[in-house]
């Protein structure tokens, strides 16, 4: 059976040049990048060159790249140094609407004395920038906000509210894990002081990322250890992942446009397509600003574990905000900041695109997934079939 | 993904009896949309009194519609006497197991069959009884204790698996948590008999076990302990040379110290630094 990979927010195919790229340094260039003999040297390199690719990418000083191990790891760094190096301050600004990453330190740190302000969201998941403003006290170490939304795609006005905090003097570090790749980002234009980018959502292998620090930034290193990364993070360079994501990234400023234009066609056809053929149906989150291959459905009265599995019969691979998915017992946590109703976000589908997604696989879904609603609908003690609407309120 | 056996596998994807039955002799509805699954059950006999018909319809998990297709299935034939013996946990062997995570769909049947005997039999369902003890989920103090009882529970986590109870805001785990302990506490037939130890003999006890087993190894790496107090369960001690000035020295105290007294002396004891 064939795979219809719709799932690309969760993790990306390894692009075949990328592979190509990494091979020779599992092979035989495998010098270690800080030995003083030519073997290892021609490994530095490389890294050196992958190091100019991920700058070039989002518009820094190659020395501003810190690799890391993914995107959890820039997160944490990040917010733990703005802690760390101005230990005088005891408040952190995030979203009701983050990554794991971000929300669950922040919770952490906040049982460990800190003060946490986590921003709601409106019905779109849009921030309120007002209320942003009233947050920032003297008192804010670090602001982290995400940059695109992994579950809606929503995007924040992100360059914004960094140039608010630097008016505070207060740090602003973006998780872009789910941008970066997606849409163009320039930080020689604007003010944000750290940012998170995870290789193996643009193509890379995972168990690489970034931690972009702007020149200047005071930063404390989350691993202590050797002299690698100019000393802001210790450990053996993973070589051939890093080499990876540097073409990875040469790739996506290539594709950038395919991405904005093709990608995104795709991704409202589908919705477009969904919406009309399924009752009951309608997007989570704010369209006008939003990610060009993300759409998160509801489909009213149906529980998401049951369409994913039934999609999966036919080889399609998507994802759910509800509760029985996420392995806890209560629907996305996103999906409740924005306060949709339990009889929508428990039938939440969150279908992701690539480059590599074709118009052909799009019908595909098209045609399987509004007879699924159907069945599982049948099937709801909730839907009354006859007038199709709901027997509840 | 979760892993279901094939069989809860083929009657997810080809469930049995879905629908309504017309002026059924027994039926309910348990769950709630907000809860994430729901279940709708309704039989009608025979004039031998046993099941001829079951259907249900369904608002979850595939595991919710799993569950719900093998009940009706296997209520089938059934007298009502026989019905009412049906646990959650014969519903999940029915379907070879299911994942712990997802042990309250088997309870929901099990809950569904339970009010529609009720309904038929015209009486007040047994489930509404009792005190909400979570809120997120609305699950009251009987349906966990009966839980806990059925499935041998000894965890909040392990609630939660089987009745949701506790996975919203967490605010009651420590209401479930007394909950376990009194039905576990009814549960065993004797209670076992712990021994007791005098204050005194305890103090001598520890004296003698730092002398013999702790110390010497202490002093190998030129440190020392000194007993200050013991105030009941809590061991106060002081740390000597090199203990004093290392770093590593209360981790040595948890690590080495406290098992050691544990081990020797009583199970309940904690060992704290004072200063000297």
């Amino acid at each position: 059976m064939r795979t219809v990979y719709l799932d690309n927010n969760a993790t990306t195919q390894v692009a075949p040049v990328v592979i190509e790229a990494m091979l020779p340094y599992l092979h035989e260039l495998f010098g270690n990048p800080s030995s003083m003999h030519s073997f290892g040297g021609q490994v530095a390199a490389k890294i050196r060159e992958a190091r100019e690719q991920a700058a070039a990418l989002i518009g820094c000083h190659p020395d501003e790249i810190i690799f890391t191990s993914c995107g959890t790891e820039s997160d944490n760094a990040a917010i733990r140094s703005a802690l760390t190096v101005q230990p005088e301050k005891r408040h952190i600004v995030t979203s009701r609407v983050e990554h794991p990453a971000v929300r669950a330190l922040c919770a952490d740190l906040a049982q460990r004395g800190y003060r946490v302000t986590e921003l709601p969201v409106d019905a779109l998941g849009r921030l309120d920038m007002d209320h942003y403003k009233e947050s920032l006290t003297p008192d804010t170490a670090i602001v982290s906000l995400m940059w695109a939304n992994n579950e809606t795609g929503m995007i924040f006005p992100v360059e914004r509210a960094a140039a608010m905090a630097r008016e505070r003097g207060i740090l602003f570090h973006t998780d872009a894990v789910q941008a970066v790749g997606k849409i163009p980002i320039d930080l020689s234009r604007n003010a944000i002081d750290m940012l998170a980018i995870s290789g193996h959502k643009l193509h890379a292998p995972k168990g690489i990322g970034i931690l972009y620090v702007r020149k200047g930034t005071k930063f404390w290193p989350f691993l202590i250890g050797g002299h690698q990364e100019k000393g802001r993070r210790g450990g053996t360079e993973n070589t051939p992942s890093i080499i990876g994501l540097g073409k990875a990234c040469e790739l996506a400023a290539r594709n950038m446009d395919d991405e904005n234009t093709r990608v995104k066609l795709l991704r409202d056809r589908l919705e477009s397509e969904l919406l009309r053929i399924v009752p009951n149906s309608r997007v989570n989150g704010d369209t006008q600003d939003r990610l060009p291959n993300t759409s998160n459905i509801s489909f009213e009265f149906v529980e998401g574990e049951s369409i994913l599995l039934m999609l999966n019969e036919y080889g399609i691979c998507a994802s759910s905000g509800s509760a029985c998915t996420s392995g806890s017992l209560q629907p996305s946590h996103v999906l409740r900041a924005m306060g949709v109703p339990f009889t929508m976000a428990h039938g939440s589908i969150r279908f992701s695109l690539s480059i590599y997604n074709t118009e052909e696989e799009i019908d595909f879904v098209i045609e399987k997934l509004p007879p699924i609603i159907e069945t599982l609908r049948k099937m709801s003690p909730y839907w009354s079939i006859g007038n199709q609407a709901c027997t509840v309120q | 993904m979760w892993e279901y056996t094939d069989k809860v596998r083929e009657h997810f994807l080809n469930p049995r009896n879905v629908g309504d039955i017309e002026d059924p002799d027994g039926v309910a509805e348990v769950g709630s949309i907000a809860c994430g699954d729901a279940l709708k059950l309704s039989f009608k006999l025979d004039e031998n009194q046993r099941i001829k018909e079951a259907k249900f319809k369904t608002f979850g998990c595939a595991s919710a519609i799993a569950t719900a297709s093998a009940l009706t299935e296997m209520i089938k034939g059934m007298t009502i006497e026989e019905a009412e013996k049906v646990t959650n946990q014969h519903i999940a062997e029915y379907l070879g197991g299911l994942p712990q995570e997802k042990m309250h769909c088997s309870v929901m049947g099990r809950e569904a069959l339970e009010k529609a005997i009720d309904h038929y039999r015209g009486q007040p369902s047994k489930a509404e009884e009792g005190e909400v003890i979570c809120h997120c989920f609305g699950i009251t103090d009987k349906e966990i204790e009966r839980a806990v009882q059925e499935n041998n529970l000894a965890s909040v986590e392990e609630v939660t698996n089987y009745t949701k109870a506790g996975g919203g805001c967490e605010s009651c785990h420590e209401a479930i948590q007394e909950l376990i302990q009194r039905v576990r506490g009814q549960m065993e037939t004797r209670p076992p008999v712990k021994p007791t130890l005098s204050n005194i003999k305890k103090i001598k006890l520890i004296e003698e076990t730092i002398d013999r087993e702790i110390r010497p190894s202490l002093k190998l790496d030129g440190g020392d302990i000194e007993l200050v107090d013991v105030i009941g369960n809590r061991v106060l001690v002081a740390t000597r040379g090199m203990c004093a000035s290392c770093q590593a020295a209360d981790r040595t105290l948890k690590f080495f110290v406290e098992t050691k007294l544990r081990e020797l002396v009583w199970p309940d004891l904690v060992v704290e630094e004072v200063a000297s």
